[in-house]
């Protein structure tokens, strides 16, 4: 069992926390693989998808983790509900509540939006991405499929760069690959990196070269255009040519470093598309362990008799 | 009506009093105050072991009315201040519509009479509409009563009005009290930039946000030779600005929280919305230069930033909780714990930033017991240990980061015009009218 009543993030988990999830989602990793894509496990279940963000990886892996566990999945997003008309997450939280459901899966802009809902309802509460502050299931696939390539999460150099202030990617991750023996460097924009981001455990590069070098892991971030409205960075272009991942830059890395991405990527500004395609790229393993990663989490959460 | 209020320690900063004595009121004025005041037909209140200070002005609170009576307003507003040992306080003019014209005033004023607890003084708009744009009538403000001038809730964020409004509001002498954030600095910001802010992923709010607008204020203070008050100073870098300012004879005024005196950033940890302000919980090296600027006299008025708002508006996600929390019934038992308790001041310089000094700074006649002056009295009782609980509060907010604190000291009575406006149930006298005031019993 994990040390925790809910998934809100990284943060609190510990090194066991982790190391449980990825070897559960390991041995489902078999079943998406099957004919008959399902097992009885969570028979009876209930997860709802609570999705206020636009997301079609994260949204749909869930479901399928819980269908393939047989858990019945409702998905519910803002458009075309009772959110459209006002309604707080709090009484959303409240109304769901007495539907009797297992567990809540929510995608949110606002920061702290998984924990604010987990001090509302009794079911299990899974933050599939809130605000700028955490998305746990991605650093832990990411993590499983680093792991199931390295054969360990002890002792790599993962860089990642980009837009480190706004990513709950990077947060998650500099956590989990952290708490698991990883020295975690970042880098990107000046105007992009959080503040006292090296408290969190991460070590922030000096440039893009010192992030790089000698890096088994390299995991580039999605850029979002409107920070270049925001005036972050000056335009696309600069922003591909500065911090760009291309194959110069990757041959920088070990010879056998992983590239990542939490994707949708924007070929050609954070990676260019020759690497994404090319052997180093592990962007397509991500969205497999992706799902089974989701399968464990609702098993460890949900799977046992309820409380 | 006569009262002697018997055997308390007086302790009145305006007049360096400090001993055991008796206080006679009559007709709601101080009448004598001396060793063994006798008078035959006067009710005697014994307030042996208790300390009698000034009525505590403070010079910033949010009341709400009109517009957002479902937050506060003046009744409940005024009945949190005299339950907090407070008998006068000055009320931002950010309500809807806000405080930016006579009429607005002479209401403001009209609706604290009714409830007739404690001395509500407007302060009137900065800009007409709180827009930022054009200067609002001060001079018919200050006709109809009105005590300061701020846009308070928002910075005069454009210099060249800010300038002007200095000017102006000097013709009448008062003073400008503004909310010192560059707008874009600040926008979107939810806490203090640094550490927490990473950890949670909330927009930060640099310091620089508030220095620079402090900054920009001393220099048109020292330009123009005009008066300038920063409300609520939170940052090490704006101590120091404001140190230096004084030093070279600039005007400028300030005061403190507090919550920025003894909070920092590290209370929102958990998203709690009950530690959201603006400006923002800061880090330990702030508050502990808050303190060294309180101890120094940079700092000359402590004052609460009393912002209720309701609990639809707290409990919710961090980024759509409103800013700001009430403090008006814990501000006493505060610094008397954590600022006198720890020795950064002593009780008669803690007293006098509650007192004599928020008078100062906005010209009125209060934060005194001298012979004639409005018999406006404020009991403590050093020893009374009691537990925050923000369910027992008279405010209708219940937004505070203080729930559950155990404090040593706190108003016991409170009378403003020679009436008690306030009375908990250690005041055993059997003359005072319980029916007429308000109680409170603690845990």
């Amino acid at each position: 069992m994990l040390s925790q009543k809910h998934l809100l993030g990284l943060e609190n988990a510990t090194q066991q926390d982790i190391e449980q999830i990825l070897d559960t989602a390991e041995s489902f990793k078999e079943i998406i693989d099957r004919d008959v894509k399902k097992v009885p496990t969570l028979r009876g279940k209930t997860v709802v998808n609570l999705f206020y963000e636009p997301s079609t990886r994260t949204r749909t892996s869930f479901e399928l983790a819980g269908k393939y566990l047989s858990a019945d999945t409702i998905n519910f997003s803002s458009s075309g509900s009772s959110v459209q008309k006002g309604e707080s997450l709090k009484d959303t939280a409240k109304t769901l509540e007495m539907m009797g459901i297992d567990a809540v899966v929510i995608r949110h802009s606002s920061s702290g939006a998984a924990e604010f809902l987990s001090r509302h309802v009794n079911a299990r509460v899974i933050n599939a991405g809130d605000g700028t502050h955490e998305h746990p299931t991605q650093a832990l696939l990411d993590m499983l499929t680093v792991r199931e390539k390295k054969g360990t999460l002890s002792g790599l150099k993962v860089a990642i760069l980009g837009d480190i202030l706004h990513s709950r990617v990077a947060r998650s991750n500099i956590f989990g690959f952290t708490k698991m023996g990883s020295q975690v460097y970042v880098a990107g924009p000046w105007t992009l990196m959080p503040r006292e981001i090296e408290k969190m455990g991460a070590k922030v590069a000096k440039n893009m070269d010192e992030a790089l070098e000698g890096s088994d892991v390299v995991m580039a971030l999605r850029i979002q255009l409107e920070r270049q409205k925001k005036g972050l960075f000056p335009s696309q272009r600069e922003y591909s040519m500065f911090f760009g991942i291309d194959k110069k830059r990757l041959s920088m890395a070990k010879s056998d470093a992983l590239l990542l991405h939490p994707g949708p990527v924007n070929r050609g500004v954070e990676i260019s598309s020759e690497i994404m395609d090319g052997s180093q790229s592990v962007i397509n393993e991500q969205v497999k362990s992706g799902v089974a990663i989701r399968m464990a989490v609702l098993y460890l959460l949900i799977g046992g008799a309820r409380q | 009506m006569k009262k002697i209020l018997k055997g308390a320690r007086v302790l009145d900063p305006s007049q360096k009093i400090d001993e055991i004595m008796d206080i006679l009121v009559v007709d709601g004025k101080i009448a004598a105050i001396g060793k063994n005041v006798y008078i035959g037909d006067a009710e005697v209140i014994d307030l042996t072991g208790m300390i009698a200070t000034p009525g505590l002005i403070d010079m910033h609170v949010h009341f709400r009315e009109p517009g957002y009576e479902y937050k506060e307003d003046i009744e409940t507003g005024s009945r949190s201040a005299a339950a907090g040992g407070f008998t006068t306080v000055a009320c931002m003019p950010n309500t809807r519509p806000p405080v930016d014209n006579a009429a607005m005033v002479e209401y403001v004023k009209s609706r604290a009479l009714k409830s007739g607890l404690v001395r509500v003084l407007p302060i009137g708009c900065v800009s007409k509409g709180l827009e930022g744009k054009e200067i609002a009538e001060m001079g018919d403000m200050v006709a109809a009563g009105a005590v300061a001038f701020s846009d308070d809730g928002r910075p005069v964020a454009d210099s060249s009005l800010m300038r002007k409004a200095l000017l102006y509001a000097s013709m009448f002498d008062r003073v400008i009290i503004d909310h010192c954030e560059d707008p874009g600095l600040f926008e979107g910001g939810q806490v203090n930039e640094g550490r927490v802010s990473t950890l949670l992923g909330l927009q930060g709010i640099p310091a620089s946000a508030e220095e620079i607008m402090v900054a920009r204020n001393i220099l048109l203070a020292r330009e123009t030779g005009t008066r300038v008050h920063i409300a609520h100073v939170s940052t090490k870098g704006s101590v120091e600005l404001i140190r230096r300012a004084k030093a070279e004879g600039v005007k400028v005024t300030c005061e403190a929280t507090p919550h920025h005196l003894t909070l920092t950033e590290e209370a929102v940890l958990g998203y709690n919305t009950d530690a959201k302000m603006n400006p923002p919980l800061r880090t330990g090296e702030d508050v502990e230069a808050l303190l060294e600027g309180l101890r120094d006299g940079t700092i000359d008025a402590i004052a609460t930033d009393h912002a209720p708002h309701s609990t639809d508006e707290k409990d919710v996600e961090f980024d759509k909780a409103t800013f700001g929390i009430v403090g008006l019934e814990t501000a006493l038992g505060i610094v008397l714990t954590r600022i006198v308790g720890s020795g950064i001041l002593d009780l008669k310089q803690a007293i006098e930033k509650m007192t004599a000094s928020p008078a100062r700074i906005l010209g009125i006649d209060a934060g005194s017991l001298a012979i004639g002056k409005p018999a406006d009295i404020t009991v403590i009782d050093p020893d009374l240990e009691w537990t925050v609980d923000k369910n027992s509060f008279f405010s209708k907010g219940r937004n505070t980061p203080f729930h559950g604190w155990k404090l040593k000291g706190r108003a016991v009575l409170t009378m403003v015009g020679g009436k008690i406006v306030y009375a908990d149930e250690n005041i055993s006298d059997d003359n005072i009218n319980r029916a007429e005031i308000l109680k409170a019993s603690y845990k």
